[in-house]
């Protein structure tokens, strides 16, 4: 049994040490917004936070994270005030989505990306966004609203 | 529309968890047994209204990316006068009245979802609008041509009086209003919504993590499997011992089933632990000895034997035998598999006499036949929810419904749901593929360079051929699908040819035995395969003739005005003549699939060690009326992506088999960097909307192809690219 901080509310697990986060996310606490794609951290759908930085929750056991704080998709606007981020809300501008299996993974993955650097290069893009496979080829409108939505994070920093 | 809902006078609640849709009640207004006052309206079979102004579509097609929402609730909403996002979208239960119009099935395939529904939808929303005004004409004693509808209520503009459509049921029931005979639909001119961009339907659910795919059906006391699969496909469980895997904390049963041993546990995390926990001895079966390296080199043998004939205009054979100049060719096409991103899975609750699956499928009513006959159940007593699908691209359309029969078959004889959920090593191992095919083709070109003559014979196993599809897709024995693509005329059911006119025209065919992978659907399906092979093959007679390649498919579909304006478009809108320095080419192919012609052109950049980037697509499509631009233009990246993917990585390679491939990190799939800037361009030709869900797969392959030849002079005629040295970056 271990605690840990997941979308800002202390968490107690009963899962088995060696458990993937994405397990006891989905399977114990219900949060199927991350999702299983690969098992191996060759797809990006499980990509959630922890201390702020992407990681892939399907290799990361539950034990490894003692006193780490997690935020996963649904984590996002929680701590918008329950809005959209400006990341959810340029994927909503651009229609990004189409199945949308991939698609928390990506935002996350975007979110990071967009906290350290608010003005990606194409290049920044491509490095940091390599990780997350969409199998439905939404890749030109997630590069179009990673775009839009450093900008709009730039005016807001900005205003 | 009005018809065709009696059967739906029953109540049907069913929820799991809180987390499945909930059927409300539901009535028959026709038979005479409607509502009491402040209960809901089933208007038809589509559409239904609330108390608080609540209107529903009741979806007969299924989303997996497709837009099938959000082009559905557009047509609603136009003719009932709503934004479509204010439509609330549930699953039409698997019943005979919900089934396509063209397909007679309940199953969303073949790109048709929004041609097969512009006129039932739209017909259903105008029926709905008109026994409204007709209501609110009663209660308010005046002419139904005087009043308007706007956002959910119907005015009266010279009165002023407006009442919501929630609040004209009780009329409704009161006067045993019903829908009119006849309905006049909006003329385009009055269009609101269709043919304006409209964002995702359910696209808010999918950026904040509630979409619910079956993946995520969690149900009180559920039991998570895993199944471990044969190693080789076909096989068969000898024995096992289970003893490891029953020690794994949380496992709670082993039993065998018959797509192997399946491993009940409390979470999927044990499950996994569980199965790889086993010791199983394996019956390899009789497919031990089969590669892709035999199907190959037998299909090479069979094509250069006389098959069915398909197609014979002209004399393609004489005018061969004189030419002295025969270009000749073969073409061969790996098994490709789908690789959805959600892996597949499906929950399923078995009592003795009925059944509940939730699963995300494309083919809701052959899903509830197989498991009727598998569990010896009356049909209608399997209930099947439909979450939302992490894609599909005809995977989730199994004929055999292999992966959801599975889970009925692992939870028979438990007291709770099973929920089965495939890793990808299995998704990728799973046996049903693209099939694997080999062309061979023969051509010459007329002294003005012109295609003079084509043989062509087409060899791989049919998807249709011995299923119950099999008399309407099969034509004197030849498999409509597998030469999609090549016929210059319409053949079976595909009311279309390839829009070129070439005037020796020979297409033959050969079905091998049905062996091995099971031929599955793969987006765009035949033209996966005929697409590279004619199109690259029409390029290596341009080069042969000394035409431009763009140039020749003009000429050649001069007599096919759609097909004749795309191509003359993509010209337009393509620096096709621009001068390019060393390593840089353009490449182009042009296809028509389910009625909409689609032309890409593709500009190249090839590295001095092999690797190459795509840089532009330009895409021309004519999909009739573009109901929703926005989908159209995301359905046309989608498909290069897709298509790139395969033509560039994509192989399923069996050995001994065994597939070789298992996840990501060798069944390699497209990223980020390597997707190319599209520009797609829609041309409204006014047609009735066809499809365009499937169309961009097939042009992307053979035209980068086209391009690398002229990039290198380097003629591909075995995929992947990878695999001949081109690999992609």
């Amino acid at each position: 049994m271990l605690t840990l901080t997941i979308n800002g509310k202390a968490v107690t697990t009963q899962s088995e040490a060696d458990t993937p986060l994405l397990w006891v996310l989905r399977d114990e606490l219900g949060l199927c917004g991350t999702k299983y794609g690969c098992g191996i951290a060759q797809c990006g759908a499980c990509t959630v936070h922890i201390d702020g930085k992407p990681i892939r929750s399907c290799v990361t056991p539950v034990s490894s994270l003692q006193g780490k704080a997690v935020e996963t998709v649904e984590g996002l606007s929680e701590r918008n005030g329950g809005q959209l981020t400006a990341v959810q809300q340029a994927w909503i501008d651009l229609d990004v989505v189409q199945c949308g299996y991939c698609q928390s993974g990506q935002i996350m993955a975007a979110t990071a990306l967009l906290s350290e650097n608010p003005a990606p290069s194409d290049a920044d893009i491509d490095a940091a966004m390599a990780g997350n496979i969409c199998r439905c080829g939404t890749y030109p409108r997630i590069r179009a609203a990673i775009k839009a939505a450093g900008e709009k994070l730039r005016s807001e920093a900005n205003a | 529309m009005s018809k065709g809902h009696n059967g739906l006078n029953r109540r049907e609640f069913l929820q799991a968890s809180g987390l499945c849709l909930l059927f409300a009640a539901e009535y028959s207004i026709a038979k005479g047994m409607g509502p009491a006052a402040g209960k809901p309206i089933l208007f038809n079979s589509f559409v239904r209204i609330d108390p608080d102004n609540t209107v529903t579509l009741l979806a007969n097609h299924s989303e997996f990316g497709n837009g099938a929402y959000t082009v559905m609730t557009m047509m609603i909403a136009e003719e009932m006068d709503l934004d479509p996002h204010q439509i609330r979208l549930e699953e039409a239960p698997t019943r005979p009245e919900y089934y396509s119009p063209l397909f007679r099935e309940y199953l969303t395939a073949g790109s048709v979802t929004t041609a097969s529904t512009w006129i039932p939808l739209r017909t259903a929303g105008a029926k709905a609008r008109a026994m409204l005004v007709e209501a609110a004409a009663r209660e308010w004693s005046t002419s139904p041509d005087a009043l308007t509808t706007a956002d959910g209520h119907v005015s009266n503009p010279q009165s002023g009086q407006r009442l919501s459509y929630g609040a004209l049921l009780d009329r409704i029931h009161r006067d045993q209003i019903t829908p009119p005979e006849q309905v006049a639909l909006k003329d385009a001119s009055q269009f609101r919504v269709l043919g304006k961009p409209t964002a995702r339907h359910e696209g808010h659910s999918k950026v904040n993590g509630t979409a619910v795919y079956g993946i995520d059906i969690k149900i009180a006391d559920m039991l998570y499997g895993s199944i471990a699969r044969p190693p080789v496909l076909g096989g068969t469980v000898k024995s096992y011992n289970a003893d490891d895997a029953l020690a794994v904390p949380g496992v709670v049963k082993v039993k065998t089933i018959g797509a192997g041993v399946v491993v009940l546990a409390k979470n999927f995390w044990a499950a996994t632990k569980g199965r790889k926990a086993l010791s199983i001895e394996w019956d390899d079966g009789p497919n031990a000895g089969l590669s892709s390296e035999g199907f190959f080199a037998q299909y090479r043998e069979m094509a250069d034997t006389p098959g069915m004939l398909a197609e014979d205009i002209g004399d393609a054979l004489g005018t061969l035998a004189q030419s002295d100049n025969v270009i000749e060719a073969t073409y061969e096409m790996p098994f490709l598999a789908h690789a959805t991103m959600e892996p597949l899975n499906c929950t399923a609750r078995v009592w003795d006499d009925r059944c509940e699956i939730w699963s995300g499928t494309q083919y809701q009513s052959n899903d509830q036949e197989v498991i009727s006959r598998f569990l010896g159940i009356p049909q209608q007593n399997v209930v099947i929810h439909r979450p939302l699908m992490g894609g599909s691209f005809g995977r989730r359309s199994s004929k055999a419904a292999d992966f959801t029969v599975e889970a009925v078959e692992a939870a028979r004889g438990e007291d709770v749901p099973v929920q089965i959920i495939w890793s990808r090593e299995e998704d990728i191992r799973s046996g049903y593929y693209r099939p694997l095919f080999v062309h061979k083709l023969r051509g010459s070109v007329a002294a003005d360079g012109m295609p003079e003559a084509w043989h062509q014979t087409v060899v791989g196993q049919s998807i249709m051929q011995n299923t119950k599809h099999d008399p309407n897709y099969m034509v004197r024995g030849m498999d409509i699908y597998s030469l999609d693509g090549c016929l210059q005329e319409p053949f079976g059911v595909f009311p279309y040819g390839t829009s070129y006119q070439i005037p020796n025209h020979r297409i033959e065919t050969h079905n091998p035995p049905k062996v091995g992978p099971v031929p599955q659907e793969w987006r765009s399906v035949g033209h996966t395969h005929t697409g590279i092979a004619y199109e690259c093959f029409l390029d290596e007679l341009a080069h042969a003739g000394g035409l431009d390649p763009l140039d020749m498919r003009i000429r050649l579909s001069a007599n096919h005005a759609r097909m004749n304006t795309v191509l003359k478009t993509l010209r337009e809108k393509t620096k096709w003549d621009e001068p390019l320095p060393d390593g840089y080419a353009w490449g182009m192919a042009s296809r028509i699939y389910s009625v909409s012609p689609i032309a890409q052109a593709v500009k190249v950049r090839v590295n001095s060690d092999g690797t190459f980037h795509v840089e532009r697509v330009v895409a021309v499509v004519d999909c009739g009326f573009a109901v929703n631009p926005l989908g159209v233009t995301g359905q046309i990246e989608g498909g290069i992506s897709l298509g790139l993917c395969a033509a560039a990585y994509g192989n399923v390679d069996l050995v001994a088999g065994r597939v070789s491939q298992s996840n990501f990190h060798d069944y390699s799939v497209l990223r980020l960097p390597q997707m190319p800037a599209v520009d797609v361009h829609i041309i409204n030709s006014n047609e009735p909307p066809t499809g365009v869900g499937e169309q961009a797969t097939a042009p992307i392959a053979p035209a980068v192809a086209n391009a690398l030849f002229r990039a290198t002079g380097k003629r591909v005629r075995r995929f992947p690219l990878v695999s001949q040295g081109f690999k992609l970056v």
